[in-house]
């Protein structure tokens, strides 16, 4: 069988996402529709888990299944208090799949099955069942209604709504477009209660479909929409007819338009893919760059051998074409990996619902950038640091509504996430309106904790960015909400660790932003090769705003730090030898790069500026891993491996450690 | 060559019954991940067995049997409906609608395997 357990996680986890969006829309307003696409989600899984043979799995979705279906046929009441029971128990049925995805024992859903079920004995209402034999309809159509569109026929009826027959004929090849703008207009008047398609008295070639209607609008009202739509649009004509008139009465309408041919044997043309085969591809991309270096090298040797020759001039075309071509395929790839924001801040939307309700607080969620694109697996990577900076704005930030009302502000807080681009990073920041951060309360808690000497020097942004260091936690004990989740210093490592930086700002008792700056990509970056003493480092590019040549002279010690001024401004400059404690020869002139963003900015000493380059991150293996200011390794050329500047780590060995205190 | 179509909105599903067709003999398997779909399909392939869920998201599989049931080009072809609903009701409907079988989900491969030989008379 070709189906395999990944096939099933795949599905699986689409379906709990799509019933946890669900959720979400019934919770700002019930919509017979999303209920029914909620029990439908149930539905699959349970067949779906059914086929893997996963009893836990099937059994809980099946109980979810039964109280959906209850819920959907009107038979229990559907309120606030139904929304989080399911909410709860989808989160049960997420954690089994997990439990599978790992290859773990599935933990036992006995209590959850039998939660469900009493949770659905209490909470039956009685509703008074009407008959839907004598509303002239004909037995026909009856017979092919589920039992959930005789029961919108019935709520329809019970509602005082008209039911309609809207006829329609198309082409029988092509009548999608013109089907869904039929539909799309119906539903805008009230609710299609069933299609039923029919090439009974409908000539050759074309397919009619008649559709069960609930409305409450006039009929003429309905008839002028519907008979106005577009002819090229609806690709038929359209009769309606008011129950209990017959079916019959209508004469067959004419298609008269054929759009375009369907291609065969296609269900969708969407593939899924494993991100694992893309990175597999994206590396075999690496590797022909590195290949093209080489071929770039063998062209420069000829042509420094024998000049200008044709010979040389041709590799040199060649590898312009390459190139470009590698280019163009790794931006291919690159797409290929990218998901917009939205999958991330529907989840966020969902944990800022829950968790406002424990906070006991009221907070307005802002999103913008949901179409922003990010490397799928970096989507991954950011959500649980995302999720913290979420629960902490709601936890921390926001105030209780008494103190937010004393202070004058709105009773409620607002939490705004926005994610754009900016050049080759993607930028995503957290801002609440709450109390923000307090800077002498954090600088002397950093202070206590030994993390900074008591005399040190530091302006209120790099207070702020202490809030980053382990061992500093503002809030005495930890809370319900934000409690769980991980520290500040974890979210910036998690950050950093690909290549990202955090920063903070915050306007005590107005405000307080997170900013993170990620790569679009983790694959391939390009870097900056230098030289310091007798080893090279790769720089990201992404990370250098500009390099420059200084000169021993200029550079300047202020309060124990070297620094050079540039265009009427004190950088801070780290040579790199000290770093690594390599023998530093006096020179008559160095390079600085400078990196990071901002009023976040250093200069970093070296020796040489080298090449530009595209290079693969690799990670270090466990003997290297935790010495700090390296990021990890990358092959260039000739099999030679480089290691690569963890470019956060030099800026936080700038700013904070190692500092010698001077005081002014 | 033998031509069949599938009709299941779960693309595991979907997939599993296609092998276990294609695994019979050479049949040329068709899919269709909505009703709507195994509409636009049937005109233009000559199939030889339809295997259908009932409930799926445009229209359910009771409308699309009754569909294929009411037209002379396509009323011989067995139609076998696999669905999770375990009530006798929704059988005994698929089959008044003329259903060749009915199965309940989750099935076993094999005995899915027989009932399409015996529809294809293999």
């Amino acid at each position: 069988m070709k189906t395999s357990k990944k096939d099933f996680i795949a599905e699986a986890e689409d379906i709990i996402e799509n019933a946890n969006n669900c959720l979400l829309e019934l919770q700002n307003a019930f919509n017979p529709e999303t209920l029914n696409s909620l029990f439908r989600a149930l539905h699959t899984m349970k067949g779906l888990s059914g086929l893997f043979g996963l009893k836990g799995i099937t059994g809980l979705s099946h109980t979810l299944e039964s109280l959906l279906d209850d819920l959907r046929l009107g038979k229990i009441e559907f309120n606030d208090e139904t929304v989080n029971f399911i909410f709860r128990n989808i989160d049960i049925l997420k954690n089994l799949i997990v439990q599978v995805a790992e290859d773990k024992e599935i933990g036992d859903v006995k209590t959850a099955v039998q939660e469900i079920e009493s949770f659905r004995e209490t909470s039956k209402s009685m509703t008074k069942d009407i008959s839907i034999e004598n509303l002239g309809i004909s037995p026909a159509v009856l017979r092919v209604l589920s039992e959930y569109e005789e029961h919108r026929l019935k709520s329809n009826v019970k509602e005082g709504k008209g039911i309609y027959f809207v006829k329609a004929v198309f082409d029988m090849t092509s009548f999608a477009p013109g089907l869904e703008a039929l539909n799309s207009t119906l539903k805008s008047l009230g609710e299609v209660i069933a299609t039923l398609p029919s090439t009974q008295n409908i000539p050759d070639g074309s397919i009619g479909f008649n559709m069960l209607f609930g409305s409450s609008s006039e009929t003429d009202g309905i008839k002028t929409k519907v008979t106005s739509l577009p002819a090229g649009q609806a690709g038929a004509d359209v009769e309606m007819i008011c129950l209990p008139k017959k079916m019959s009465d209508l004469k067959p309408a004419v298609s008269v338009s054929k759009i375009q041919e369907a291609p065969l044997k296609s269900s969708s043309n969407i593939v899924r893919v494993d991100i694992e085969k893309l990175d597999r591809i994206l590396n075999t991309v690496g590797e022909l760059m590195l290949t093209k270096g080489a071929v770039t090298r063998i062209g420069h040797e000829l042509t420094a051998s024998l000049g200008y020759s044709s010979l040389a001039l041709d590799i040199q075309r060649i590898v312009q074409t390459l190139d470009r071509r590698l280019a163009e395929l790794q931006d291919y790839i690159l797409e290929l990996r990218m998901v917009p924001f939205s999958q991330i801040f529907s989840r966020l939307a969902q944990i800022v619902k829950r968790y406002t309700k424990e906070a006991g607080k009221e907070i307005n969620l802002e999103l913008f950038g949901e179409d922003t694109e990010i490397d799928k697996l970096l989507a991954e990577a950011i959500i649980d640091p995302l999720i913290h900076l979420v629960r902490n704005a709601i936890d921390h930030g926001i105030e209780s509504k008494d103190k937010r009302i004393a202070a004058g502000k709105k009773a409620y807080g607002t939490v705004t996430l926005k994610a754009f681009s900016r050049g080759n990073d993607v930028v995503v920041t957290v801002q609440d309106d709450g109390a923000g951060l307090e800077a002498e309360k954090i600088f002397r808690k950093a202070v206590k904790e030994k993390l900074i000497a008591e005399n040190q020097m530091l302006n209120r942004r790099e207070i702020m960015n202490l809030i980053f260091l382990p061992g500093l936690s503002t809030k005495e004990e930890a809370s319900e909400v934000s409690g769980r989740g991980m520290g500040m210093n974890i979210v910036k490592e998690k950050i950093t660790s690909f290549g990202g930086f955090v920063d903070v700002e915050s306007e005590e008792g107005d405000r307080t932003i997170f900013t993170l700056t990620l790569p679009i990509t983790l694959a391939i970056i390009k870097a900056l090769i230098v030289k310091v003493a007798s080893e090279r480092f790769a720089v990201p590019l992404t990370s250098i705003s500009e390099t420059f040549i200084v000169k021993p002279e200029k550079i300047q010690t202020i309060e124990g730090r070297e620094v050079i001024e540039i265009r009427g401004e004190m950088l801070p400059l780290l040579r790199v030898a000290r770093v690594f404690k390599f023998d530093e020869q006096p020179k008559e002139e160095y390079f600085a790069v400078i990196v990071g963003f901002g009023i976040r900015r250093i200069g970093l000493l070296v020796d040489n500026l080298l090449e530009q380059t595209e290079i693969v991150i690799k990670p270090l293996g466990e003997y290297l891993k935790d010495i700090p200011g390296l990021a990890g390794a990358a092959e260039i050329g000739r099999h030679e491996i480089i290691l690569v500047l963890d470019v956060e780590a030099m800026m936080e060995e700038a700013f904070l450690k190692k500092k010698p205190v001077h005081t002014a | 060559m033998r031509a069949a179509l599938v009709v299941e909105d779960s693309n595991t599903t979907r997939s599993l019954i296609k092998s276990a067709i294609e695994e019979i003999d050479d049949i040329n398997t068709f899919e269709a991940s909505t009703g709507f779909e195994a509409l636009r399909l049937l005109p233009q392939q000559t199939f030889d067995l339809i295997v259908m869920d009932i409930n799926m998201p445009d229209i359910n599989g009771f409308e699309l049997i009754n569909f294929v049931k009411t037209n002379d080009n396509y009323k011989n072809i067995p139609v076998v409906m696999v669905s999770t609903e375990r009530s006798g009701a929704e059988k005994e409907k698929g089959m008044a609608l003329g259903a060749f079988a009915y199965l309940t989900k989750p099935f076993d491969i094999e005995k899915l395997q027989g009932i399409i030989r015996k529809a294809l008379d293999l």
